[in-house]
């Protein structure tokens, strides 16, 4: 972007939000009295939205940034922390009250396709903000005023809209409609929940550069939510990487795009699309995919996938299975078999604990699997779950790999850039090299 | 080696309309290990060539033209020919892949059932090997083999779907959309999967999508399609760096990248197909229209840089006729079209 | 807006093509013939459903053939029988289009606030519902006559009443999933985002969008009705015989004359009960057939190629 905004003060601000949706759990589990867990879609999420400014979210899916957009406007139910609009608490306002909040924030969705009633044509849709707030009775005012915000919208001749139905338009027409019966009530706050993505290519920068205008006129203040890095660099002012819930970076874009510290940006900035046949396909990014948001996993969401993991990373027995797997998928039938013959049902190492407990078949002695365990290492001594592994034992009937603790990765600061990770945190650093010095047993 | 070669295909749609002119008379060749990318907006007629080359047309398509896969003419095959074509000759990709995965059936029994309905000669211990094989190829752990399409992520599912269609050894792959459902970093991982292929089984690939990026990326070759007709076709390092048609060139340049500092346009939307404009369907939104670009239709030729392109800009100065190359006046195209 | 949801509703009933048409069109028909009769009995009947005798007080023949002045024949108690048939017409439309309309008042409502709040009303509702659904139908259409009849008499209301309470269920059940899945939609999100409150939501958004089932389903619940309410007055619990000609309650005075070979009095009756029943029923088939997008079959006008133009330059095309 590149008007520098002009920032008047907090509009928003959010503290430790969390929005956990409950599972319903089987039968069985209700009868034993189990906690059937819970989606946590956002876990603790922080950060202050200014008057004026267009903050990214850029996650992928999983990573919650629709499920916080919808929070926000109370769309969906906070389940803990606080939502501060304009000075006030509105986590828990009575739905009366947010009704008329609502005149101040609106929200933009993804599909366009969907986002507009049927039923109804773009007159009364575009103009039924107006009278949802009682802002106008008479016909002749909101036709005036819907026409006028269609134009602006550009969509024009205005008249020639007004009696069209969602059906009749392309999506980017759409689009535009949806916009402008957002800004009808010139609001403060919008939020746009991937607004361009299903749009085609030539048809996004129209969008943008008319979300663009409407800013400047409107005075508008964006929360951008998208997965497409691209056209956040070139719309935000800051940008939050949002992964499994939690906010892992924040910053303002050209540090983060010149400078990403979390392991998680790195990876989303070299995996952007570019029309550059030079480029070709990014190798070496992170492996697996985002994780079940009901057991994320321990320490840091992203130890499983990330390149520069570590001792303290929060290494876990689920993360041995990962790796017994990964490896059988890439060999041999014969030496695969030979191999899981040793090894008995993986689905004992299914559980959060940071010792591992990797059973023998029956009949097969746990030294076996020791042995098996070591040679894996030796074959490739990179693997990062080696850097964890405080010691690997033999047990009854099988392997225990005991791992380092797990920290949870703080909160930090490093050159007014936000980010949560172990790799800028010394004391976390320190104590690695203290496991480190040990060294495996 | 030819596997694929189309000359002037046509499909068109009756509807209540009129006849839509999905694809109308396009030309072009996949050779054996190589990856085509057929590039194009949504409406331009890309998904409807996909499925001309599996004979998955609607009720009401007419097909007329040659379209050749190893020597037999597509656009005269039977329903029943095509059966035995699709699957262990041309295989397809689709974009959401819980469309081809059976819920209520393991993994392993969408193996067996691919491999049994067309090599039946398999005996189970080889139908076994071969999946195991398809899956491994595309990081799917042998120790999920017999379970359930749910219990897989959405990238997953997508590498099994490919696996599926691998195991059957096609000698062309059509994806349609593949990684539009996907994350950026499940992209990239799928990505690898289809350029590998080539390495491994020399199965040419025909890309379809919208998204240029990824054709940059991954496509030794690219066609980029407008209203029905492939405007420009070539190498993808000069198409994409040396464009011959102001769509491709109008097009690359509105795409948002990493390095986009200021936004552009193409003003205007595509045309309806049931009614695309006379001669260069391009020359209402193009913004170095001559003359003769609303009066002839385009010739293809051969730019300078090496691509096949269809534009009067790069002749054949044969066919202009006198004045045909001053610039044309067009009306400010009404906002009421723009997309 | 009414005006939307007709001409969408008419939009494709027009571009209807084979089959579906046609079955749309014959119900269509039948329907209209019968409301015609209905409307028009007075003129077109040549007796009073009751008339016993001619207007010097010369008595009817008693159970006559068909003949000249009596079309259809007579029966046991001297009336006309076509006279009967067509002002059975009138009989089961009123009661039928007040049964209708009964079971949409109540079951519209109670299925779009079900639906959309879903919670303990909608379970407690549920429950209702579902059971009225279970019970059999005939037999709870005759107990609440049977309750009614003491206050109401056993005239056209108490009929009509103790059909809807047979059909609310279904009208709850159809109206309360639709508005279910429609309540998903973004634009109903999109709706509570701008700040409407949940009756406007209702109505302006879930409402014009799930009605598009309700007529289909008001045309076959029709049928079924004339159904019941035949069977109600063939048990005798239906519509005083004094009141109004019901079919039901002639063919059950006609079961005693089949055995002595008089045809005319059953069977006329129920060929008019099994002919408005079948009109009504193509009639809704044939607006599912059309209306519902996934069956809907649209018109394809044929394709034909123009000759080939390779564009390809001279030399190498027709290599």
């Amino acid at each position: 972007m590149q008007k520098k905004p002009e920032l008047n003060g907090t509009l928003l601000e959010v503290k430790d939000l969390k929005v956990h949706f409950p599972l319903r759990g089987s039968f069985v589990e209700r009868l034993v009295g189990r906690e059937p867990g819970s989606v946590k879609a956002v876990d603790g999420v922080s950060f202050q939205l200014q008057r004026g400014e267009v903050l990214g979210l850029v996650g992928e899916s999983g990573s919650g940034k629709t499920t916080l957009g919808r929070a926000l406007l109370r769309l969906a139910e906070p389940t803990e922390g606080a939502i501060v609009y304009d000075g006030r608490d509105i986590t828990r306002v009575e739905e009366r009250e947010m009704r008329s909040l609502r005149r101040k924030m609106q929200i933009v969705f993804q599909d366009p396709h969907a986002s507009l009633n049927p039923a109804m044509d773009l007159e009364t849709a575009v103009g039924h903000p107006l009278s949802i707030h009682g802002v106008t009775k008479d016909k002749v005012d909101m036709r005036r005023r819907v026409s006028e915000m269609l134009e602006r919208v550009g969509l024009a001749p205005a008249d020639r809209f007004l009696t069209k139905y969602p059906g009749d338009l392309s999506g980017g027409q759409k689009q535009r409609a949806v916009l402008a019966r957002a800004i009808m009530l010139n609001p403060d706050l919008l939020v746009a929940d991937e607004p361009v993505s299903m749009l085609d290519m030539s048809v996004r920068a129209k969008i943008l550069e008319l979300m663009i205008g409407l800013k400047d006129e409107f005075d508008l203040t964006y929360l951008y939510i998208t997965h497409d890095l691209a056209t956040a660099r070139f719309f935000c002012d800051r940008i939050a990487i949002m992964y499994l819930g939690r906010i892992v970076e924040l910053g303002q874009t050209e540090e983060i795009f010149a400078n990403p510290r979390h392991p998680y940006t790195a990876s989303l900035l070299r995996a952007i699309p570019e029309p550059d046949p030079a480029k070709g396909i990014p190798r070496d990014l992170p492996r697996g995919e985002v994780p079940d948001a009901v057991t994320p996993p321990h320490g840091c969401n992203f130890h499983p996938r990330c390149p520069r993991a570590f001792e303290v990373c929060g290494w876990e027995a689920r993360d041995v299975r990962d790796l017994l797997e990964e490896r059988w998928a890439g060999m041999a039938e014969q030496e695969f078999t030979r191999e899981q013959a040793l090894i008995g049902d993986l689905d004992a190492l299914d559980e959060v604990s940071e010792i591992a407990r990797v059973p023998s078949t029956e009949g097969v002695r746990s030294r076996h699997v020791v042995e098996l365990l070591e040679r894996i290492r030796r074959e490739q001594p990179d693997t990062r779950l080696w850097k964890g592994a405080r010691s690997i034992e033999e047990g009854g009937k099988e392997a225990l790999i005991q791992f380092h603790e797990g920290l949870e990765p703080r909160h930090l600061v490093v050159d007014s850039v936000e980010v949560e990770c172990h790799l800028y945190d010394d004391e976390a650093r320190g104590r690695a090299e203290e496991h480190a010095r040990e060294g495996l047993k | 080696m030819s596997v694929l070669s189309a000359r002037d295909l046509r499909v068109w749609y009756g509807t209540s309309r009129g006849p839509v002119r999905a694809v109308d008379g396009i030309s072009l060749e996949i050779n054996a290990g190589e990856t085509l990318g057929l590039v194009g907006e949504s409406g331009c007629g890309k998904s409807t060539l996909g499925r001309s080359i599996l004979g998955l047309l609607p009720r009401g398509a007419v097909i007329d033209g040659e379209l050749l896969y190893d020597g037999q003419n597509l656009t005269e095959l039977s329903q029943r020919d095509f059966r035995r074509l699709r699957g262990p000759e041309i295989g397809l990709i689709f974009q959401e892949p819980m469309t081809r995965l059976n819920p209520l059936m393991r993994i392993s029994d969408h193996f067996k059932e691919t491999l049994e309905a067309h090599e039946s000669s398999l005996t189970d211990e080889e139908i076994r090997r071969r999946s195991l094989d398809a899956l491994g190829g595309m990081g799917i752990p042998p120790t999920r083999f017999r379970q359930y399409p749910h219990e897989f992520s959405g990238g997953m599912r997508q590498r099994i779907m490919i696996a599926l269609t691998l195991v059957l050894r096609p000698k062309l792959l059509i994806a349609d959309e593949p990684t539009t459902a996907l994350d950026v970093l499940v992209e990239a991982q799928i990505l690898q999967i289809l350029g590998d292929l080539k390495k491994n089984a020399d199965t040419a690939l025909l890309l379809i999508t919208h998204n240029l990026g990824i054709v940059a990326e991954s496509c030794e070759r690219v066609a980029v399609m407008y209203a029905g007709q492939i405007v420009e076709e070539g190498a993808a390092r000069t198409v994409f760096s040396e464009p011959a048609h102001p769509y491709t060139s109008e097009l690359l340049r509105s795409i948002i990248s990493s390095k986009t500092t200021e936004l552009h346009y193409i003003p205007g939307a595509p045309p309806d197909l049931a009614d695309p404009p006379k001669a260069c369907r391009f020359h209402p939104r193009c913004p170095y229209a001559m003359q003769v670009c609303a009066a002839k239709d385009p010739i293809e030729v051969r730019a300078e840089t090496g691509q096949r392109v269809l534009c009067w800009l790069h002749g054949p100065e044969e066919e202009i006729p006198p004045g045909g190359k001053a610039p044309l006046e067009r009306e400010a195209i009404a906002v009421a079209e723009e997309a | 807006m009414a005006r939307p949801s007709l001409t969408r509703l008419f939009g494709p009933i027009r571009e209807a093509r084979g089959v579906p048409k046609w079955v749309v069109i014959a119900g269509i028909a039948i329907t209209i013939a019968f409301v015609v009769f209905a409307l028009f009995a007075p003129w077109i009947a040549p007796y009073d459903f009751d008339t016993y005798r001619t207007a010097d007080g010369v008595r009817f023949p008693k159970q006559g053939h068909p003949s000249g002045d009596h079309l259809f024949g007579t029966n046991v108690q001297s009336t006309d029988v076509l006279s009967r048939v067509i002002y059975g017409a009138r009989t089961a439309l009123e009661v039928v289009i007040l049964a209708v309309i009964f079971s949409l008042v109540v079951g519209l409502p109670l299925g779009l606030i079900s639906g959309y709040f879903g919670g303990k009303l909608d379970r407690v509702l549920l429950l209702v519902m579902d059971s009225l659904f279970a019970f059999p139908y005939l037999l709870l259409a005759i107990v609440v006559a049977f309750l009614l009849s003491d206050r109401l008499g056993r005239g056209v209301m108490t009929a009509a009443v103790s059909i809807s309470v047979v059909y609310v269920p279904q009208y709850y059940r159809v109206v309360r999933n639709h508005v279910i899945s429609v309540r998903e939609e973004t634009y109903v999100e999109a709706a509570r985002a701008l700040g409407a409150r949940p009756r406007t939501v209702i109505s302006r958004y879930i409402l014009q969008n799930v009605i598009q089932n309700v007529p289909v389903i008001a045309t076959l619940n029709a049928a079924d009705a004339i159904l019941t309410l035949a069977a109600l007055g063939f048990l005798g619990y239906g519509i005083q015989p004094t009141d109004a000609a019901e079919w039901g309650y002639d063919l059950q005075r006609a079961i005693s004359d089949a055995g002595a070979g008089i045809w005319w009095t059953g069977l006329f009756p129920g060929f008019a009960i099994v002919t408005l029943v079948t009109g009504l029923t193509l009639l809704g088939e044939g607006l599912n057939d059309v209306l519902n997008p996934v069956l809907r079959r649209r018109p394809i006008q044929a394709v034909i190629l123009p000759e080939r133009q390779s564009r390809l330059p001279a030399d190498e095309a027709g290599v």
